[in-house]
């Protein structure tokens, strides 16, 4: 039994037992330990591997955000480019017209943009199945872009609009570099996101997505609003499809309609299948595939000297037969390897253990 | 009232080419429930070997029916070697395959024929409002469509072909090879795409010149049903004729946007598409 | 509860992180002195740009950079600029501006180049203008006819290339007034800053001339409506500000709807050996007699730089020359010597820059309007103008695909100057002596 001290809200901790840290608690500290990793590695690599690493964050959380609507809820969005799209305009829009927003509220607001629009999206595609919601979602990704022709004065047309963020407080100026901030930045968006992700995706919502993808009518027969869960989802991968598109306007100082092709959109859904469906680790090896096979294709490219028709597209070539070969031979992509490995060695040990 | 008329006769003409990508698609989906994202590829390089032969040998003709061949060939390869280990495994899966496969044969067409354009001819005279050669796209790929669907309903192979594709385990008992029924289905979708291919290519071959094709033919096809070859026929035709008229009264820009409202709408209303059939589940 | 409070805690935190000022107000950081010779060393020179090698805008341009590198190849088998060889390197970008500013931060912080020499595409330059400016990386030669790379109050490292939108509209404008006055005119041009400027040109002189304006989105080939709209208006003259592809592409929508217009097409898009390769197969299908030299023959078109398959003239024979023994089976096209002549008039600056070159020297080099070349009209450089070509010629295809200058180079401003003729002295290669002391 408690007792209550002249302190009500101190906790007496019943002696007995040790009681967990509520889960909230253990993710922001290990988001905390992974930004100080993230911090580390960015002081001892150089400029561009910090620009690489922050790429690798803003894909991280917009793989991530596709993950819990195609991995979890079993809803194929061939789409997501979209929300990056909504999420990077509304940064552009705000920064230029209204600068005397902090930066925060303009990547809240991005979120915000992106999740609105997830619930509309997520509303129309709620009854729709498999290729249907593909075909869907791959005409939002190509039609949604095309406003910025519509609107040309507004928007920017196909040249898009170009802005610049500061974002470093006057006493950083000069001691540490603006891509590094930057990096900081992008990282702890991600990092906070994710813990939100994190969250939904252990608690009952998670639960609830999870039965939906494997069978909707058992779901809908224990309870589960199936209709409100589909849509959930949508609204939750599209806020952070916004923020990392409005990670990537801040990061790189423009939005234009050419940076949010299709292809944007089916390498987003390459990257969850890669690093690993349906499981958030496997975003992370999907947005560092997605930023790191580019990067070597190319540099491979110019190591064998190809001619000009050959090297210009090689990295193409070779990002399509990675990702032939890793859903042919490694079914649960990069994250299935590594826990594949990790059970082979716990078996191996183990049979040590038993002679 | 002029602009209207052109506006009609140019979107009969395009939505006879969705139709036509459509149905390859369509095909594929009913044989084996997988949306085919490299069939672009496969017809572009059916396309690029029609352009060689015909620019070695000077006739249009046998690049075509080299182009039709190819394609099919390239379907089956497809089949056995890429869709076929996936067979137990989810929809994405294949999705994601067939994702990697139109990376690698786009980038192997510009390694091979490069990233410039290459001038490919028209089957016919392309002049006049609706030229001679509209009439044979749009002749064309009516007659292919009525051919497949008189295969799939009145043949023994279209009887085969079907059964493997809806109740497989049944079919295997009364003997069909369904393996092969879903090899050629494949195949025959793949030639279908090859036709589609070389009809919408003109006038320039570049590696991405079928990309925007292939994005109304996939909404074509959700239109008109996934399941239903007719109402993708119906919905590449009701797309070439909306999207025509978008561009002509509203603005070019508005294109793209004017396939999602058409897809929302249809979509909202009927979440199987005009003519598709919903899927019942008994419980 | 706990789990609230420290949750605030972090969100505090990440507040202070990203700075409670407004994101687009100033911080007083300044620009980087330029005076460093970074992609230097004793024997090469490095230099980067970004292009579009593949997807679908790399259509036409890919080729540009092919003849650059020839170039360099050339002066580098030559013994190099002032004994340094100059090492290209060459980025694709897809024309999607999220890689532009990728490659381009790749080629500033990971290979340091010393410069970038003909970024090409608005949409594309205009994200790393800012970049390299601040970072005080010389931007020399952009690939774009955009009005904003002349700007040396902002931008003081970039430089235009070719002749901007507008001044090519009012040589465009004139001429039409001067030879088709009293028809009636009809605009077809690419939906952004190169149709906005270019009928800025124009409408100087045909304002009221112009009957009808009709637009293309470079993602839509179809471009038969509008055609057919500039046909049902009536329009005797149409000028075409496209590219390449939507040159021919309207060339043949003419010809499909029964439409022979005269075309009055923009240096962009206007090369008759890009043109011709692009229509030759349009003849022969079911009896048609339609070739491409009956297609584009009676085509206008405007240049500054001498037509590749004028070999008389001595700049022509010496890139061919460079094409023939570098680069032989790749078609000679004004695409490739576009590039060549970039890399030329690239390589001329570093010259100028003396013996150790740094970037603020290759600046000055280029603002010193000393480099003459191949161009028929001077370029605009000065301390006050960074634009490039100043001008141009117009011409005129011949039935067997040669072309004839009908009005010679003339010069103008972007404002509402008037447009004069040119008639400077025009070095030659043997003149300007590159590879000599």
């Amino acid at each position: 039994m408690t007792v209550r001290t002249s302190l009500p809200e101190t906790r007496v901790k019943a002696p007995e037992r040790k009681r967990a840290l509520p889960p909230l608690l253990v993710h922001l500290l290990a988001a905390l330990g992974a930004f100080a990793v993230i911090v580390v590695l960015t002081l001892v690599t150089d400029e561009f591997t910090n620009l690489r690493i922050a790429t690798i964050g803003y894909y991280l959380i917009a793989v991530a955000g596709l993950t819990l609507l195609t991995g979890l809820t079993g809803q194929v969005s061939l789409g997501h480019g979209a929300f990056m799209f909504i999420g990077a305009y509304t940064v552009a829009l705000l920064v230029r017209r209204v600068p005397s927003f902090p930066l925060w509220a303009d990547l809240l607001l991005a979120s915000a943009a992106g999740g609105l629009a997830g619930l509309l999206a997520g509303a129309a595609a709620a009854r729709l199945r498999g290729p249907y919601l593909a075909g869907a979602t791959l005409a939002l990704a190509v039609g949604l872009p095309a406003l910025t022709r519509r609107f040309p004065d507004f928007l920017g047309g196909s040249n898009g609009l170009n802005f610049t963020v500061h974002s470093r407080p006057s006493g950083v100026v000069g001691v540490i570099p603006e891509l590094r901030w930057q990096t900081w930045i992008v990282w702890l968006s991600v990092l906070l996101a994710l813990v939100l992700v994190v969250n939904i995706v252990r608690g009952r919502l998670g639960r609830d997505f999870r039965a939906v993808r494997d069978d909707e009518v058992a779901a809908s027969l224990s309870g589960i609003a199936v209709g409100r869960t589909k849509i959930l989802a949508f609204l939750v991968s599209a806020v952070c499809g916004g923020l990392a598109g409005g990670l990537q306007a801040f990061l790189l100082g423009t939005a234009a309609p050419g940076s949010f092709t299709p292809a944007l959109s089916l390498s987003l859904l390459a990257a969850v299948v890669l690093g690993g469906l349906g499981s958030l680790w496997g975003a992370l090896w999907g947005a560092v595939a997605l930023v790191y096979f580019q990067a070597w294709s190319e540099d491979l490219a110019d190591v064998l000297h190809f001619n000009t028709d050959v090297a210009n597209n090689l990295p193409l070539a070779v990002y399509g037969v990675i990702l032939i070969v890793v859903v042919l031979a490694f079914p649960r992509g990069i994250q299935g390897g590594f826990q594949w490995l990790r059970a082979r060695l716990k078996s191996s040990r183990r049979a040590e253990g038993e002679r | 009232m002029q602009d209207f008329f052109d506006l009609t006769l140019g979107g009969i003409s395009a939505g006879a080419v969705y139709a036509a990508l459509g149905l390859a698609l369509v095909i594929i989906y009913r044989a084996t429930r997988v949306v085919n994202f490299a069939q672009p590829a496969l017809a572009l390089i059916s396309t690029y070997l029609a352009y060689s032969v015909t620019k070695a040998t000077g006739s249009y003709w046998l690049g075509f029916a080299v182009a039709i061949v190819a394609g099919t060939v390239l379907g089956v390869a497809t089949e056995r070697l890429l869709i076929r280990p996936l067979r137990h495994r989810s929809e994405l899966s294949a999705i994601i395959v067939t994702l990697g496969l139109l990376m690698v044969l786009q980038a192997v067409a510009g390694m091979i024929w490069s990233n410039e354009p290459l001038a490919f001819p028209y089957a016919f005279d392309f002049r006049g409002r609706f030229s001679a050669n509209d009439l044979f796209v749009v002749l064309v790929v009516l007659a292919i469509a009525a051919l497949v669907l008189v295969v799939f309903k009145y043949t023994p192979l279209g009887l085969r072909m079907r059964a493997a594709a809806f109740a497989p385990e049944v079919a295997r008992t009364l003997g069909v090879r369904v393996g092969l029924m879903l090899t050629v289905g494949w195949g025959l979708a793949a030639g279908v795409g090859s036709l589609a291919g070389l009809l919408a290519t003109p006038p320039f071959l570049f590696p991405n010149v079928l990309d925007g094709v292939f994005v109304y033919a996939l909404t074509a096809a959700v239109v008109g049903g996934l399941d239903n070859p007719l109402g993708t026929i119906a919905g590449g035709f009701v797309l070439g004729l909306g999207l025509s008229y978008v561009s002509g009264y509203l603005g070019p820009e508005l294109v793209t946007i004017a396939a999602l409202a058409i897809l929302v709408v249809v979509l909202t209303v009927r979440p199987s598409g005009l003519f598709g059939r919903a899927k019942v589940r008994r419980v | 509860m706990r789990s609230t409070g420290i949750a605030a805690g972090f969100f505090a935190a990440a507040l202070a992180l990203t700075a409670c000022g407004g994101a687009g107000e100033s911080d007083g950081g300044g620009a980087q002195a330029a005076d460093s010779a970074v992609g230097v060393t004793k024997d090469t020179v490095v230099i980067g740009t970004h292009q579009p090698l593949t997807g679908p805008a790399a259509p036409g341009y890919s080729k540009i950079s092919v003849g650059a590198r020839a170039v360099y190849q050339s002066i580098n088998d030559g013994g190099g600029i002032n004994g340094r060889k100059i090492d290209y390197r060459v980025e694709d970008d897809g024309y999607n501006p999220t890689r532009t500013v990728e490659v381009v931060k790749k080629l500033v912080l990971q290979d340091k180049v010393f410069a970038i020499v003909g970024g090409l595409g608005t949409p594309t330059h205009s994200k790393v203008v800012d970049y390299l400016n601040t970072e005080g990386v010389p931007d020399l030669l952009v690939s774009s006819g955009a009005l904003a790379w002349d700007n040396p109050q902002k931008a003081p490292m970039t430089f235009g290339y070719q002749v901007d939108y507008t001044r090519e509209g009012k040589i465009q404008g004139k001429y039409i007034k001067d030879t088709f006055a009293g028809k009636k005119i009809g605009y077809f041009t690419q939906n952004d800053d190169v149709g906005r400027d270019t009928q800025a040109g124009l409408d100087q002189f045909v304002k009221d001339q112009a009957v009808v304006r009709q637009g293309y989105d470079s993602a839509n080939t179809d471009v038969t409506p509008q055609l057919s709209a500039l046909k049902g208006a009536g329009a005797e003259v149409v000028v075409c500000a496209c590219i390449p592809a939507f040159t021919a592409l309207a060339i043949l929508a003419a010809a499909k709807i029964g439409y022979h217009p005269q075309f009055v097409v923009s240096s962009i898009g206007a090369d008759p050996a890009t043109l011709s390769g692009l229509l030759q197969d349009f003849a022969k299908r079911g009896g048609a007699s339609v070739s491409s030299a009956q297609l584009l023959a009676g085509l206008i078109g405007t240049g500054y730089l001498p037509d590749v398959a004028l070999t008389s003239d001595p700049w022509v024979a010496y890139f061919k020359g460079i094409h023939d023994k570098y680069i032989p089976k790749e078609p000679f096209t004004n695409t490739v010597m576009f590039g060549m002549v970039q890399a030329y008039t690239f390589a001329q600056a570093l010259k100028a820059a003396g013996p150790d070159p740094t970037r603020q020297k290759v600046v000055d080099a280029m603002s010193s309007g000393a480099l003459k070349g191949p161009g028929l009209t001077p370029f605009g450089y000065s301390k006050d103008s960074h634009s490039g070509y100043t001008g141009a010629f117009v011409f005129k295809i011949n039935p067997d695909v040669t072309t004839t200058v009908i009005q010679p180079p003339a010069v103008t401003d972007r404002g509402t100057g008037a447009i004069t003729p040119y008639s400077g002295e025009r070095a030659t290669p043997d003149q300007v002596n590159l590879l000599g002391k």
